[in-house]
């Protein structure tokens, strides 16, 4: 039996209250969005939702990760790629990346568990993650946030069986964004719900309940891709689905997180499924596509926050200004891409430590390292190494200092000596308000872009609150 | 084999250290070399110089402007480079060279010129993404947060430390900020990397300084007053970054060039047995722990020294009696250099209104890297 094995899924803790867009201030339990911070972006959030995924099962067997994003800011240069050295896995992994369309993500969970059950992968990892931007102070901004969600797709200990699919292709251009455009744009909002929206998804649904023979009021939850706050209730209306059956959409709280949104809302379905449910995901983009799926047993929660943890940690941005600072939107006296930054030469030697952080272990001794050193601190013993992953591991932080001047949204930037296993590691410390930062607090590592120069995303670790 | 009153420094040049928007490096090193000659009563250099160590960080720059600089043709001239302790490493090599009987006399020149860069402070690096944000800044206030938790010590105790160096500033011609300040400055100003404000950052500047250094047996044929070398060391430490033993409450570097010094110099008591010392004070935390490491005071009492004003102008151990790189200036590679600069000074009694009374041994020191480059020297009367 193939089908998904584990979810975890990423909510930057950063959020804009709504009301900050307009210039007023923010309320306690008002609607807000979630942000990317600066040193987030989909590959790094898509990470994190792998590593909440994966928590402590085996990464050996993983024999593909697909990567789904509409944002992802290289035209040529794969993401899954990333995401894989990333998370340590085997260099003989199949990587592909999933873009173009809202409903990426949806066809990148349709792939993987296709893959193995096709007997193609033993294990596929699929992650998708988007950071939606709206112009500023545009229609579309309130709506659009940003999240990441994965699945572990496989034959063993499978949480959620795939029934059946069936997808419309529907061919108009509602939403867009084009090469060098910043943001999305959108066509007449009454066009793209009426016309688009909202009859795709129901017609995508009654196919699918026409090809299975299922009633609509089989499905414990409908996961629901919601083009807006209200749109998503008009095909429920037409389709007779209970509100209570309705998974919650989350505006106001994360918003329309493009191509990882409908994958999230079957995320947060499956946290809340018993045994013998049964699951509707639809998306939409392009057409629409609506999915079946039986619950088989329930998710091990246990070990990842997925999406109700998330949504427990805030942040709230300071300014609106913030935000923009954090999307990179503020003028700048230089742009990063007339800095070279790093050379590729050195940044593939030091791929092991700076994509993976893996460090190694003296076998002569035991003494950790990071980044892989050639001789040995402890007992001088000459490239005798295991490699040693910091990355699943937690630390403590054993001295800092906060930095005002390196170029971020919100300073101060809070760098670290963090200790793990034995190993010193000189990392900042991220997601944590300074009056917080405190001599042995415990440290996890999450994957982070560390600046843009060069035009490009260049990526590391920080210490997180564990 | 001891380097101990092997050679003697009998001349010493100091520019004025600042922003020296319209002075050269050329400009620098020649007024610093001409004063040293001047002070050795070297009257032709072209015959009596016949080798130059310079100290200098900042790179691109070349030997061959130094030989331009000078006229000095057709001899060595090497570039030496050790982060902040360059100036005191190029004197190293000068003492070396001149106790190994290679030469008579040599020229110390340490120079650096910052303030061509158009930034203030370090740059900002995107060359790397692991151990950002590097700035000195960063890597030196990473003790902070361990000593002040395990001793007690505060901000308020570092800033009596750049107190006390603008005080002294003041009294050197050649400093680079002219101010006094109060405790109350230096916590309101703007912070750079906690604990470290503004004031707690030396004030990086341009600047040139020069010493000659020649046969001990030699030095009378220049002046009566000459001073002699009685240590000189580097030794670089772990990384403080990665070392696993590293325990947040000293920089080991100054701990090891301390040893050697004082077993070089035949120093067994050290707050008794030095009179006067110029100490790497790149940050007020610099200092406190320097007075430590180097065990003038024990682990974990600066706080205490600090308060009675033991390291103060007339206090028992003078530290920084110019104004250090805090209020003199910080052009990296001539720091060491400035400071054998004062030191000789001191100990022929030209420091005027600064000067400690009767210092017969005077130790300076610099501390650079992450920290992990330590140099100490040790002079002292004949």
């Amino acid at each position: 039996m193939t089908g998904i094995t584990a979810c975890g899924a990423y909510i930057p803790m950063t959020r804009l209250p709504l009301s900050l867009i307009q210039g007023r201030a923010a309320k306690d339990g008002g609607p807000e969005k979630a942000v990317a911070f600066y040193d987030e972006d989909p590959v790094t959030m898509a990470v994190a939702a792998a590593v909440d995924c994966l928590a402590d099962r085996d990464r050996a067997g993983i024999d593909a990760v697909y990567f789904a994003s509409t944002t992802y800011p290289m035209r040529e240069k794969q993401a899954a790629v990333v995401v894989a050295k990333a998370l340590d896995l085997r260099r003989d992994v199949e990587t592909a990346d999933f873009t173009g369309s809202l409903r990426s993500g949806t066809d990148a969970i349709k792939a993987g568990i296709r893959a193995v059950a096709a007997g193609a992968a033993r294990s596929a990892l699929v992650a998708v993650g988007d950071c939606r931007m709206g112009s500023p102070r545009g229609a579309l901004e309130r709506n659009l946030g940003d999240a990441a969600v994965a699945f572990l797709v496989g034959n063993d200990g499978v949480v959620a069986t795939l029934d059946g699919s069936a997808a419309i292709a529907n061919e108009m251009q509602d939403l867009w964004r084009s090469d060098g455009d910043d943001f999305t744009h959108s066509w007449e909002d009454r066009f793209v719900v009426q016309e688009g929206y909202v009859p795709l998804m129901v017609e995508a649904v009654r196919a699918l309940l026409q090809k299975s023979g299922a009633a609509i009021a089989d499905y414990a939850k409908c996961a629901l891709y919601a083009h807006d706050a209200r749109s998503h209730a008009t095909v429920a209306r037409k389709l007779e689905i209970g509100e209570d059956r309705i998974e919650d959409t989350l505006f106001g709280r994360v918003g329309n997180c493009g191509a990882a949104f409908a994958p999230l809302l079957l995320c947060a379905a499956l946290e809340g499924a018993k045994a013998g449910d049964k699951i509707l995901l639809a998306g939409y983009g392009d057409g629409a596509e609506a999915f079946s799926f039986s619950c088989a047993a329930p998710l091990d929660r246990s070990s990842s926050l997925g999406v109700a943890g998330h949504l427990q940690r805030k942040r709230p941005l300071r300014s609106y200004e913030s935000y923009l600072r954090s999307r990179g939107f503020d003028k700048k006296e230089w742009d990063a891409g007339t800095n070279p930054g790093l050379s590729a030469t050195i940044r593939l030697r030091e791929r092991d430590a700076d994509v993976a952080l893996v460090g190694a272990a003296c076998a002569a001794c035991g003494q950790v390292h990071f980044p892989k050193p050639r001789v040995c601190y402890k007992c001088h013993a000459r490239d005798q190494w295991q490699p040693y992953r910091l990355s699943d591991k937690t630390g403590r932080v054993l001295g800092y200092t906060f930095d005002y001047f390196f170029p971020t949204p919100e300073p101060p930037t809070v760098m670290t000596i963090s200790e793990v296993d034995g190993c010193r590691v000189h990392i900042q410390l991220a997601d944590v308000p300074p009056d917080q930062v405190k001599l042995e607090l415990p440290v996890r590592f999450a994957f982070r872009k560390i600046h843009d120069a060069g035009g490009k995303p260049n990526y590391f670790w920080k210490a997180v609150p564990a | 084999m001891s380097l101990r009153d092997k050679t003697a420094v009998v001349g010493v040049g100091c520019c004025k250290f600042g922003e020296n928007w319209e002075r050269s490096r050329e400009d620098m090193m020649v007024e610093a070399a001409y004063q040293a000659y001047e002070d050795a009563g070297i009257e032709d250099p072209q015959q009596q110089i016949e080798a130059v160590f310079c100290g200098v960080v900042y790179p691109n720059f070349s030997t061959g402007e130094v030989a331009d600089a000078l006229r000095l043709y057709g001899r060595p001239i090497s570039h030496v480079q050790n982060y902040c302790a360059t100036g005191t490493d190029a004197f190293r090599f000068a003492v070396f060279g001149v106790a190994a009987g290679v030469y008579d006399t040599v020229l110390v020149l340490g120079y650096d010129k910052p303030k061509d860069r158009g930034v203030s402070g370090p740059s900002i690096a995107f060359d790397r993404v692991r151990g950002l944000p590097a700035t000195p800044a960063g890597w030196f206030s990473m003790c902070a947060a361990r000593y002040f938790d395990t001793f007690g010590a505060s901000r308020g105790d570092l800033a009596k430390i750049a107190v006390k160096n603008h005080h002294n500033g003041m009294l050197a011609p050649n400093s680079m900020l002219k101010r006094e300040i109060t405790v109350d400055d230096v916590l309101n100003a703007r912070m750079i990397s906690w604990p470290f404000g503004l004031y707690d950052c030396a004030a990086q500047s341009d600047g040139a300084a020069a010493a000659i250094v020649t046969r001990a047996d030699l030095a009378k044929n220049f002046r009566d007053d000459y001073v002699l070398v009685k240590a000189v060391s580097i030794a670089i430490s772990e990384n403080p970054q990665t070392d696993p033993d590293f325990d947040f409450l000293r920089w080991k570097a100054t701990e090891y060039a301390a040893q050697q010094a004082y077993e070089q110099a035949g120093v067994s008591r050290p707050f008794d047995e030095i009179d006067v010392a110029q100490v790497h004070d790149c940050f007020s935390m610099t200092e406190l722990l320097t007075y430590e490491d180097l065990g003038l005071i024990e682990k974990g009492s600066a706080r205490e020294h600090i308060a009675s004003g033991t390291f103060e102008l007339g206090g028992e151990l003078p530290i920084n009696t110019d104004g250090g790189l805090k209020s003199f200036g910080h052009p990296t590679g001539a720091t060491g250099v400035r400071m054998v600069y004062e030191n000789v000074l001191q100990l022929r009694g030209q420091a005027g209104p600064r000067q400690v009374k009767g210092a017969t041994t005077a130790l300076s020191h610099n501390l650079g890297g992450a920290p992990q480059a330590c140099g100490i020297t040790i002079l002292g009367t004949p």
